[in-house]
């Protein structure tokens, strides 16, 4: 009895052992590592990262710009928001980048951002990304780390497939994630079906990078998601996912989810191209800004442009065509040799692989299903490569690396899972923590992928970070895919939330990146080129001072004679031209931002003095040391005072 | 003097001619916050940066401690010394040409006697720029002075200043040697022939 009872006490014993092991290895399991990912991702002081990453900051409106594998933040990159810390939006020359025909827009929403290329190889010259929000592209020079272009997308809304390049950045495309009435008309929601539309836009990108609007393609009302060009075979193609196919106007996540099969459109965009220059196109009255920075001015302009050119499937045949494509596609992806479209159908249970070359051929032979709008329909069978099955739940997007395999993220089952390109067959899968989005091999869209590491951007991080409230910090996680097993070696924190992030070897960029703005190359109209020509002129109540910086002082540094009700611009010229001196400039009370001024730039900050009395300045930014000295005073006196204007430095 | 002589004598001149397109001096400074570096060069006819701002952020940086700027207006050797190399290379080919010993000793003894002045001249300028400092500058260490060393390294606040001959005055001891190696020649064939 009493043996019988110890026995079953032991085994109860071993039972519980056995429980905790394996609980405890379960949890462990998420913190799996081997003890040599550290120096796999060490990157010592003084030394660089091989890699430039650079995630979408989402919400933020910014970019973030990180070093791989370290995962070290080194820039924000302001785009679509106001960003105090660099006033831009605030300063006078980067308020009109911020221009649209909603007026002035100090956020958006910004997803994917997308590095240029020749000949399907990114080149990095620029970032473009999209705004999701107001619907605006953005073009960032990477010789600067700075937003030279800003573009707004007429007849859209929520600029999501966007901005995605051709091999040769011919074109940016854009395509409405919400179909609306073009032109936008005071129309009941339920007349969806009869008036909401969507527009494919591309966009040109000239040698030196101005883009503008060469046409737009009106398709049928459902959403597009998302956008990959053809490369090499399939150069001419571009590629749209859709969804709620169902054209839904109210709780889409059921009403959009009921056909089997969405499309994507591929568009033949050299045929549109001809097609535009035939004079097909209609010319449609349509606002939109473009907002250019001129490097050499040192300031942005608005342009507002008033038509864009048009053009309908039904009168350009041979133009688009549609891919019908399982279940609410999200990300559509071109494998490195341009043959493969694969969609992440994302309540699909496989993921689909189109064909190129059995496209073409079932547009030759006419495989057609049916016709919606003027679009033909290709049928599934005459154009599906292969279907990769079981890939996990919620397949979103593909990348691919240098050695033949993709890697799909499945959001659902938050996991990334690796495939062999041709074979269909799942050959690896990894768990992220938690809920991937997007994922970003270095060149992983492009024609040549530089492999390497494959970085998971998730949208929940619980867990894995000391905890801060009820906001927690975004995330992205760093992979190892060099070998035949993927292996997990970094988190790492991002601004806002990383949509989508293109990486490229450091040495590329780097190359280009300038130390300073030339003093003698300034052509702002307010700027000045020596401290002698520092002054301050009166226009009526308009106050002008050309002001410049250099260590460790302003000059004037005393300035007296501004009055109530003056409008006061400080145009502020950093003389210095010395790598990484900056100078910052402050007023008292001034209910913008500060200015940031780099070495060769000139900065205006606008002041309107409510009230008399001394204000006094400083520059924010540690220069030297004596910049706690760098500072100065201004006197306001009251509305019709004769304190005579007069400004100096050291006098 | 022999025809192999004479042809040294030439070289020796003519080379000097190319003193003109590189620097004859370097001043390195270096310091935690120039990782890329920073430095003067001193030319025959110029004082210039190393990098291509390096002179006005150096005498930038040198307003904190009072010292003048250093400009190639302010320094009139810069104007006279082009001359001078002229002369010597006019001299010299003609004591080449001529193939007078005397006369190429003459241009050896001359050439020595500008270089070792030049020197001098350039240690009174160095000796000028880190002694004569406005009595108001932002940062005065007592007793301490900024003139960089002729050649060699010294500590001057937190730069380290490196000054070395470069390209063009090892042209100039080259221009020497072979003058030298010519008169040595020359003593040696003709006591070959005297034997």
């Amino acid at each position: 009895m009493n043996k019988k009872y110890l026995k079953n006490t032991l085994y109860a014993v071993l039972l519980l052992a056995a429980f905790t092991v394996v609980h405890y290895s379960c949890q462990d399991s998420k913190n799996l590592t081997t003890g040599d990912e550290a120096a796999k991702v060490y990157v010592p002081p003084g030394t660089y990262d091989d890699f430039y990453l650079f995630t979408s900051g989402g919400f933020s409106g910014q970019v973030g710009v990180y070093g791989l594998p370290s995962g070290r933040l080194f820039r924000v990159i302001p785009v679509f928001s106001q960003d105090p810390e660099k006033a831009w939006g605030y300063s006078e020359e980067s308020k009109p980048m911020l221009m649209t025909t909603h007026g002035f827009i100090p956020w958006d929403d910004a997803h994917h951002p997308e590095l240029s290329q020749t000949d399907g190889v990114a080149d990095g010259r620029w970032l473009f990304i999209n705004g999701n929000n107001t619907p605006r592209i953005a073009r960032m020079d990477l010789s600067t780390f700075t937003t030279a272009e800003i573009i707004e997308i007429p007849n859209s809304a929520g600029n999501h497939g966007s901005p995605f390049l051709t091999e040769n950045t011919e074109y940016v495309v854009a395509s409405t994630r919400f179909s609306v009435p073009i032109p936008n008309k005071d129309v009941p929601i339920k007349s969806y079906k009869e008036n909401f539309k969507g527009t494919i836009s591309f966009v040109k990108v000239a040698k030196d990078g101005a883009m503008d609007i060469a046409f737009q393609i009106l398709v049928p009302g459902f959403d597009y998601d998302l956008s990959h060009s053809g490369k090499g075979p399939s150069h001419d193609w571009a590629f749209f996912t859709s969804y709620n196919t169902e054209q839904a106007n109210t709780l889409l996540e059921v009403n959009a989810s009921q056909h089997d099969k969405d499309f994507i459109a591929a568009i033949n965009w050299k045929k549109a191209e001809e097609y535009a220059a035939k004079g097909k196109a209609k010319t449609v009255s349509a606002d939109y800004f473009i907002n250019r920075y001129d490097e050499k001015k040192h300031m942005g302009v608005s342009n507002k442009k008033t038509s864009v050119k048009v053009l309908l499937p039904e009168e350009c045949p041979g133009m688009i065509y549609y891919l019908p494509t399982p279940k609410s596609p999200h990300g559509v992806d071109v494998n490195p040799t341009g043959e493969y479209i694969v969609a992440g159908g994302k309540l699909s249970s496989t993921i689909t692989a189109h064909s190129f070359e059995k496209m073409l051929k079932a547009i030759e032979n006419k495989e057609f299903e049916k016709t919606i709008d003027g679009i033909p329909v290709i049928k599934y069978e005459s154009v599906v490569a292969g279907e990769v099955q079981n890939p996990g739940l919620g397949p979103l997007h593909t990348e691919f690396d240098d050695k033949g395999y993709a890697y799909t993220s499945n959001f659902i089952s938050s996991e990334i899972v690796k495939w062999k390109v041709g074979t269909w067959e799942v050959v690896d899968r990894i768990p992220t923590y938690y809920s991937i989005g997007h994922l970003c091999i270095p060149g992983g869209d492009t024609k040549k992928p530089w492999g390497k590491y494959v970085v998971a951007l998730n949208k929940i991080t619980k867990d894995r970070y000391l905890p801060t409230g009820p906001e927690l910090t975004q995330s992205a996680q760093l992979i190892d895919i060099s070998g035949d097993k993927m292996k997990l070696l970094l988190d790492f924190p991002t601004i806002g939330e990383p949509h989508y992030a293109q990486a490229i070897p450091a040495d590329i960029i780097m190359k280009n990146s300038k130390k300073i703005y030339k003093i003698e190359e300034n052509q702002h109209p307010y700027g000045i080129k020596a401290e002698k020509d520092a002054r301050v002129v009166r226009n009526g109540n308009e106050v002008h001072v050309y002001m410049s910086t250099i260590r460790t002082h302003f000059a004037p540094d005393n300035i007296e004679g501004i009055k109530v009700g003056d409008v006061v611009y400080f145009h502020v010229t950093n003389l210095e031209q010395d790598w990484d001196i900056p100078h910052g400039f402050a007023v008292k009370g001034a209910p913008n931002s500060e200015l940031l001024i780099l070495p060769g730039a000139t900065e205006t900050l606008k002041w309107e003095p409510k009230a008399e009395g001394i204000y006094p300045f400083y520059c924010t930014d540690f220069c030297s040391a004596l910049h706690q000295e760098m500072q100065g005073y201004l006197r306001v006196s009251p509305k019709g005072s004769n304190v005579k204007l007069s400004f100096g430095t050291g006098k | 003097m022999k025809h192999k002589s004479k042809i040294l004598v030439i070289i020796a001149s003519l080379i000097l001619i190319l003193s003109f397109f590189f620097p004859l001096w370097k001043v390195n400074l270096e310091a935690p916050q120039y990782p890329e570096g920073l430095g003067l060069e001193i030319w025959l006819t110029k004082v210039t940066g190393q990098g291509e701002n390096d002179l006005e952020n150096i005498n930038m940086l040198n307003h904190y401690i009072g010292m003048k700027k250093i400009e190639a207006d302010a320094i009139p050797e810069l104007k006279i010394m082009p001359y001078i190399i002229i002369f010597l290379i006019l001299f010299g080919l003609t004591a080449g040409i001529s193939g007078k010993k005397t006369l190429v000793s003459t241009w050896l003894i001359l050439f020595f006697v500008i270089a070792v002045v030049g020197l001098y001249d350039f240690y009174l300028w160095e000796y000028d720029y880190g002694h004569d400092l406005n009595p108001h500058a932002a940062i005065k260490v007592p007793g301490m002075a900024y003139q960089p060393p002729l050649i060699g390294s010294k500590m001057l606040l937190n730069f380290n200043a490196i000054s070395l001959p470069s390209i063009s005055s090892w042209i100039l001891a080259l221009s020497v040697l072979l003058a030298a190696a010519a008169l040595y020649l020359d003593r040696k064939e003709k006591l070959n022939t005297h034997v």
